[in-house]
């Protein structure tokens, strides 16, 4: 693993949720606050977003979906990046997500959780943060 | 002063065979205090530009409605779209809200089922059962449906690309139930175009999914003539950020799509064309949303009637669907989404809507729990009962800032199509991206307007307050995917294997050819074989779309 980008991150929709706005969203703005921004596009497995952070070397990942299935799927992309030798990426997430699943998804793993109203300017400091965290490779 | 001409010839024959055939819900409306309310609102001497542009309910260009008597004859049909977990659990709950007084039945699939996976499949993983019910066979539409009298309710199913496979299951268990093709009502959204753009559940590329739709259009021409066969819908563009302009536009010019495939695989225009259905947004912008509503029908007139030379006057009008913004719901202060829905309902009712699902105000957080469910539903039935605006027709017409508003969407929307054909049509603009950066600028523009607080909403970024109270959730039982899976086994351990091997086969032969494939598929269901089975054989004659990201 090279030294990763550490304005690069990647922005996954793992599952087959196809509500795309909200992550699209944060790639434009994570782009006009001059972060490099991968979008994956919808319908992504955890292992394809594990194969895409890595071949990208970007600093953070950050997962959306809206459609209930992040307790299962959120986990998951944490196991793949582990599994693609890429553990020290962090992953952040956001969707509609009930406020008793973010203690659990932050035990597997998932550095912040967002959900529907948090202002722009919170989740960019949010993804600096996970940015300069990561250990340099 | 004497009528109109014209208002007499409208009274004497559009309205005169409407009170005919179905009378009006009261003999007389009237307010409190007994006194009358007129049936509709008219200028006293209407001019030429009236009667182009406006003209009267259930009258070209439809610009105040398809019927002559709007909801003074029959109210909407208040259709609530449900669906999650296992076909027993939803069921349940379509009993219920038979019980409660909906309508119409409005099936909501899981994302498996959306895009032609098994429960079983590994692309299933975590989504069983999550955003609505998870359909793997015949056996599970027969769960789904139990009890409940395919010849008396209509049912609407928000599938689209494996649309056949699933309209096939729901003929054959009408079927089972003694009930002919023929006298099955419902809709299936098979609008695969839109869900390229917004809403993701696409299997195949543009091109074999138009075939699918053509050969449903004709297939139930023959066999459904009481189903509409698609539900083009702007909802979800709007959804995913566009603009109303937007909404009508990429709809509408969807809508001439499948209508030009249709005329050039040979369908004959005035039979398939009435049995297009819409389905639109209705958002907070209470006066812009009525004026859309209104262009869009009379767009769609003009359109049919212009470009496709229909004449039939069911070919013309433009039915629609409305759900509220699902998108305007927010996870604070969740009793606030109640007044939100009021609004957006009140727009479809004063937009002229055919049929209208309200959202419930917990939905920011997780599907909706029965109790909130029962509130949006009271919503509709306080607007429909008492509010008063059910009662005259198209009431905001005549406004200056209403037909000024619906002029001006219909010419900008107008133009966005002018400029997708000239680009080379929707479907080329699917694929090199511009429909989708439209949608996404659009998007981006209003959401940094909330984000500066140049655009308030009320308890997001304006009028916040702390909040211990957490909303009590509906929870999918985590159970629902094994139980899923163990059911598909049994099914396909005590199917006629050999059988369903040789229709998947003949399914495959059948479509590398041209052939109409909704007889195959209908076949394949009959004998048990698992949607996957069927969307995996015409993946592999089709290919898959992918998105571009």
């Amino acid at each position: 693993m090279g030294t990763a980008q550490r304005n690069r991150v990647l922005i996954g929709k793992p599952g087959l949720d196809g509500h795309d706005r909200g992550a699209k969203f944060i790639a434009q703005a994570l782009r006009d606050a001059g972060f490099e921004v991968v979008y994956t596009g919808i319908r992504r497995s955890p292992e394809e977003i594990a194969a895409a952070a890595v071949q990208e070397d970007v600093a953070a990942v950050g997962l959306s979906s809206l459609s209930g299935a992040h307790m299962r799927l959120f986990p998951a992309v944490v196991e793949a990046l582990k599994k693609a030798g890429a553990p020290d990426i962090p992953v952040l997430g956001g969707g509609v997500i009930p406020e008793e699943d973010i203690v659990a998804l932050k035990e597997a793993g998932i550095v912040e959780i967002f959900t529907p109203g948090t202002p722009i300017d919170t989740i960019i400091s949010a993804y600096r943060a996970a940015c300069e965290k990561q250990p340099p490779g | 002063m004497p009528k109109h001409p014209k208002l007499t010839e409208w009274e004497e024959n559009e309205l005169a065979k409407s009170l005919n055939r179905f009378p009006e819900r009261k003999e007389k409306f009237t307010n409190h205090g007994g006194e009358e309310i007129p049936r509709l609102g008219t200028p006293e001497s209407p001019d030429d530009a009236y009667l182009e542009k406006l003209s009267f309910p259930g009258k070209y260009p439809y610009t105040r409605g398809v019927q002559p008597t709007m909801y003074r004859g029959r109210l909407w049909t208040m259709r609530q779209y449900a669906g999650f977990s296992s076909a027993a659990e939803s069921n349940k709950r379509y009993r219920f809200l038979l019980e409660q007084g909906t309508s119409g039945l409005s099936v909501a699939f899981d994302l498996p089922t959306q895009i032609g996976y098994d429960s079983d499949d590994p692309m299933s993983l975590g989504e069983v059962g999550k955003v609505g019910v998870a359909i793997d066979s015949l056996a599970d539409m027969e769960t789904l449906f139990d009890q409940i009298p395919l010849g008396k309710v209509s049912t609407s199913m928000t599938i689209n690309s494996p649309a056949a496979v699933l309209l096939a299951m729901y003929v054959a268990v009408g079927e089972k139930q003694g009930v002919a093709p023929e006298n099955i009502k419902g809709t299936i959204q098979n609008d695969v175009l839109k869900e390229y753009v917004a809403r993701g559940t696409y299997i195949f590329p543009p091109k074999p999914s138009l075939r699918l739709i053509t050969n449903i259009f004709q297939w139930c021409s023959q066999n459904t003539p009481a189903f509409n066969t698609i539900s083009i819908s702007g909802y979800h563009i709007r959804e995913a950020g566009s603009t109303a302009v937007q909404e009508v536009a990429f709809t509408l010019a969807n809508g001439c799509t499948y209508v030009q495939t249709a005329i050039d695989a040979g369908l004959e225009l005035d039979i398939f064309a009435r049995r297009l259905a819409f389905f639109f947004n209705a958002s907070s912008d209470l006066l812009e949303e009525v004026a859309k509503f209104r262009a869009a029908r009379r767009l769609w007139a003009r359109l049919m009637k212009d470009r496709f030379g229909a004449r039939d006057p069911a070919s013309l009008m433009l039915r629609f669907h409305t759900q509220t913004a699902g998108n305007t719901l927010t996870a604070q202060q969740i009793d606030n989404n109640i007044v939100r829905v009021t609004i957006q309902a009140l727009a479809a009712v004063l937009g002229g809507t055919q049929s209208l699902h309200t959202n419930s105000k917990d939905e920011a957080h997780s599907l909706p729990t029965e109790e909130s469910v029962r509130t949006a539903l009271r919503t509709q039935q306080v607007l429909a009962h008492e509010s008063g605006v059910a009662d005259t027709i198209d009431p905001l017409a005549g406004s200056y800032y209403i037909e000024s508003l619906t002029d001006k969407i219909e010419r900008e929307a107008l133009a966005l199509i002018d400029k997708i054909d000239e680009s080379g049509g929707v479907v080329k603009c699917i694929e090199d991206g511009f429909i989708q950066r439209q949608i996404e600028n659009a998007a981006y523009q209003y959401q940094m307007e909330i984000e500066r607080g140049e655009r308030i909403i009320v308890g997001v970024n304006k009028f916040q307050i702390q909040e211990d109270k957490k909303p009590p959730l509906l929870r999918v039982n985590p159970e629902v995917e094994k139980t899923q899976v163990a059911k598909l086994d049994g099914v396909k351990n005590n199917r006629n294997n050999q059988q369903v091997t040789n229709l998947l086969a003949r399914l495959e032969t059948a479509a590398q050819g041209s052939e109409n494939l909704m007889p195959y598929i209908y076949d394949c269901v009959k004998e048990y074989a698992t949607l996957g089975e069927i969307c995996n054989v015409l993946r592999k004659v089709f290919g898959e779309y992918k998105d571009r990201g």
